[in-house]
């Protein structure tokens, strides 16, 4: 089942360059689709593309009934939090469940609990989000985006700066998700090796798409071969 | 002259009942202006306040009456200003506050307007306040209050993380638009009590007060509301004990000490 259709979506910033130029593809429900590419192949562009974050130059970008933009949780690839932000953890996770009405239900504080529990940040739910370390502050914004997660869940980068350990668990909790909850993942990912390990489909961006199609299909393919051979480490 | 006796006056009563409630709404809008960095935007609605409320009496009008709707004009310029990286915000924002004192002077001048006390507009007088404005002062604080925490999740949400509020699809133009136009009511009506020059730190100093001490937003944003009522009582009362104090100026001066207070037990909190 078709979640989200792009057709020929072009995107440009204000001073002209051209960052996403005619790509189509579409998500499906229960898809683990890594978007991978060179820095500055406009991945991250596509994505506030599809979240409606950055205006559309052409194309469309159209929902499948009964998917819709409130069902998407995102995981931003940084979020500029002031330093002196004054938020607990607990309120910075609730405000994943705002679109559902003006005040948090009895529901979505369980929801909000849940997910605590779940990415191991409950007993930090008193805490202040600006003196957690960037591996907990990062647990906290997943917490956040599930949440807001009823079908979709769109993650920028979401390992930049986290240590191996808490990358691997990272992993095996997205894909843990993506089977139970049958939870979509998108994700823009550098890290090729874990990407073509979890996702069942790759979207390899260079300004357009240069392939886009299952994970087997992309191993066999030359991109595919040239790409993670570079990524490898030595 | 005790504290029972001063507030047996009329002239003390209005001037605590429109206090209150200024300082209440402008506490709870200060903790999001100071957090999206929207601190001089309340600075620059007051000095637009000046100059509409100059326009206002040149044309005859009652002041209030001219100055909430151009105010209001004003802040969605402003945010607009802000928004756009294209423009530097701060740099538009003192460049329409000081045109707007200079064509409210202008105004007030060529229009022989002799009878208005230009340091009362400067610097508020917040004890001849009339019962009409108190009136107008009741219905803004109620309209600012009710929105405030019906609107309180997804304000803080706008305030937090506004990509995320809008990946999720909330409408956060629309709440900035909300926030920017209560701002514009409670800085009009507040203008009368601190003037144009004082009525931004009643925004700004309660929120950085609050946030010396606390860590969540909830706990800043009533910690804020008591704070800023309180540093306005000390105010009004400090000026009825001491002839001829400003009270618009006793009060910045009590919200001063405050923040001194709060950032000297937030250093012995963190050690």
């Amino acid at each position: 089942m078709k979640l989200i259709e792009l057709k020929q979506v072009s995107i440009s910033y204000d001073h002209g360059n051209q960052a996403v130029q005619n790509v189509s593809f579409s998500v499906e429900s229960g898809d683990y689709l890594c978007i991978v590419g060179e820095n500055g192949s406009g991945k991250s562009t596509l994505i506030k593309g599809l979240l409606g974050l950055q205006p559309l130059q052409a194309g469309t970008v159209r929902f499948i009934p009964p998917m819709s933009r409130d069902q998407i949780g995102y995981l931003p690839q940084k979020v500029q939090v002031q330093r002196d932000f004054p938020a607990s953890v607990r309120e910075v996770v609730l405000s994943g469940c705002l679109r559902r009405g003006l005040f948090y239900s009895r529901a979505d504080k369980q929801t909000a609990a849940e997910n605590m529990q779940l990415l191991n940040i409950f007993q930090l739910r008193d805490q202040s989000y600006r003196e957690l370390s960037g591996g907990q502050q990062q647990r906290v914004l997943l917490a956040r985006a599930l949440c807001a997660a009823g079908k979709m869940l769109v993650l920028d980068e979401p390992v930049t700066g986290l240590d191996p350990v808490v990358t691997q668990e990272l992993y095996a909790l997205l894909k843990k998700l993506n089977r139970s909850r049958d939870l979509t993942i998108v994700m823009v990912s550098h890290d090729i090796a874990a990407a073509v390990q979890y996702a069942n489909k790759i979207l390899h961006m260079d300004q357009t798409v240069r392939f886009f199609g299952t994970t087997q299909d992309y191993l066999q393919s030359d991109i595919g071969k040239t790409f993670l051979g570079r990524g490898r480490p030595q | 002259m005790t504290i029972m006796n001063m507030f047996s006056y009329g002239f003390m009563q209005r001037a605590a009942i429109v206090g209150f409630l200024v300082a209440l709404c402008a506490a709870l809008l200060g903790v999001s202006l100071v957090l999206k960095r929207y601190s001089m935007i309340g600075d620059g609605l007051s000095h637009v306040g000046f100059g509409a409320m100059a326009l206002g009496v040149a044309l005859g009008q009652a002041p209030l009456y001219v100055a909430i709707p151009v105010v209001i004009v004003a802040a969605f310029l402003l945010l607009r200003i802000s928004e756009n990286s294209n423009i530097r915000g701060d740099a538009a924002i003192a460049l329409i506050s000081s045109s707007s004192i200079a064509v409210g002077l202008i105004v007030i001048s060529l229009s022989g307007g002799v009878n208005i006390d230009i340091s009362e507009w400067m610097f508020g007088t917040i004890l001849s306040i009339t019962s009409a404005e108190v009136y107008a002062c009741i219905a803004v604080s109620a309209v600012v209050l009710i929105l405030y925490v019906l609107c309180y999740n997804k304000i803080f949400a706008v305030t937090f993380d506004e990509k995320f509020a809008a990946a999720t699809g909330l409408n956060t133009k629309l709440y900035n638009t909300l926030i920017a136009l209560l701002t514009a009511m409670v800085i009009v009506v507040g203008m009368r009590m601190m003037g144009t020059l004082l009525i931004s730190s009643l925004i700004i100093f309660p929120a950085l007060t609050a946030m010396r001490v606390f860590k969540s937003f909830r706990s800043v944003m009533i910690c804020a509301a008591c704070v800023s009522v309180i540093g306005v009582f000390a105010g009004l009362i400090a000026s009825c004990a001491i002839p001829n104090l400003s009270p618009g100026a006793a009060i910045v001066v009590a919200d001063l000490l405050l923040f001194l207070c709060f950032w000297g037990a937030g250093k012995l909190v963190r050690r």
